[in-house]
């Protein structure tokens, strides 16, 4: 219900927009600008890169705006000009740092595994896990590390939180696609995960008790 | 008995609820009998809840502001042609 009412009040502000009142464009943007800068930066990995990827996609947002026909797609639509802007400057960017190097293994389907390596428990510490820096640097390199088919699936529903129909417009992939994708992205992130979240088979503690004689001489 | 491949090959549809009742049935089955299963099935529900955590992926201090004023001068550009 909610969402109907933010997408009408969108609906409004895009008219609004195009009837010439180009102020609105702050309004427009203020909802998904946190979003598109995660999306760049996913793609760039600084922040400096990432900026600028979300200013040239506001020219792209504000120059074509007239053409989006379905206007109660507008996030979809503009996180889409984002991703396509952040990959451009990457792309750029990679053939200044290296102009031959071959990019062909990089979608990572061949070395798909289909069954989990690593089974054991996670720590309990989902809820302030994120607050920890070197959890959050793990977590990040980690997604950096998907191949990028994986990746933006991965971090379009799983980290911007995008429902299924809507990961699907952006990208512009179909249904199985996105599904598959994010499947295997899945595994993999939490297959790379495993071994820093696992918890120990003993604690440091209980090692060391076992290996000091004056505890081992107690038992 | 379904195996193990199987419930993880269905393991992302079952967590975003999207999968058959006889489907989910088997994998519900499957989790409460198989460790291995279900340590990696609770093991990426956790791994979820951190990568959907805003703070992983931190905006900087004064991105907002450096945005909006960024379009600022984009429409006053546009105004001025």
């Amino acid at each position: 219900m909610q969402k109907a009412v933010e997408t009408e009040a969108e609906t409004e502000l895009i008219q609004r927009f195009l009837a010439g009142e180009r102020e609105v464009f702050h309004d427009l943007i203020r909802p998904y600008e946190r979003m598109y800068y995660r999306q760049a930066y996913s793609i760039l990995r600084n922040q400096e890169d990432a900026e600028e990827a979300v200013q040239q996609a506001m020219i792209g947002i504000f120059t074509h705006l007239s053409q989006l026909t379905e206007r109660d797609k507008f996030k979809q639509w503009g996180l889409r000009i984002v991703q396509n802007k952040a990959k451009m400057i990457w792309k750029r960017r990679r053939q200044n740092l290296y102009e031959s190097i071959d990019e062909g293994s990089s979608d990572g389907s061949g070395e798909m595994t289909s069954y989990p390596k690593q089974y054991a428990d996670w720590r309990e510490l989902p809820s302030e896990a994120a607050e920890k820096r070197e959890v959050r640097e793990a977590v990040r390199m980690a997604i950096a590390e998907l191949p990028e088919i994986y990746r933006e699936v991965f971090m379009l529903r799983d980290v911007q939180q995008l429902n299924l129909a809507e990961t699907i417009e952006v990208l512009g992939l179909n249904e199985s696609v996105v599904k598959t994708r994010l499947h295997r992205a899945r595994i993999m992130l939490r297959e790379s995960l495993s071994p820093i979240f696992a918890k120990p088979e003993r604690s440091v503690w209980e090692r060391w008790k076992g290996m000091n004689p004056w505890f081992a001489a107690r038992r | 008995m379904v195996r193990c491949k199987t419930i993880i090959a269905h393991l992302s549809e079952y967590m975003d609820g999207d999968t058959s009742v006889e489907m989910r049935q088997k994998i519900e089955r499957h989790l409460r009998g198989c460790q291995r299963c279900n340590a990696v099935y609770d093991s990426t529900r956790k791994m979820l809840v951190i990568t959907g955590d805003e703070l992983v992926f931190e905006v900087p201090d004064g991105f907002g502001d450096r945005l909006h004023s960024f379009v600022d001068s984009m429409l006053a550009s546009s105004e001025s042609h």
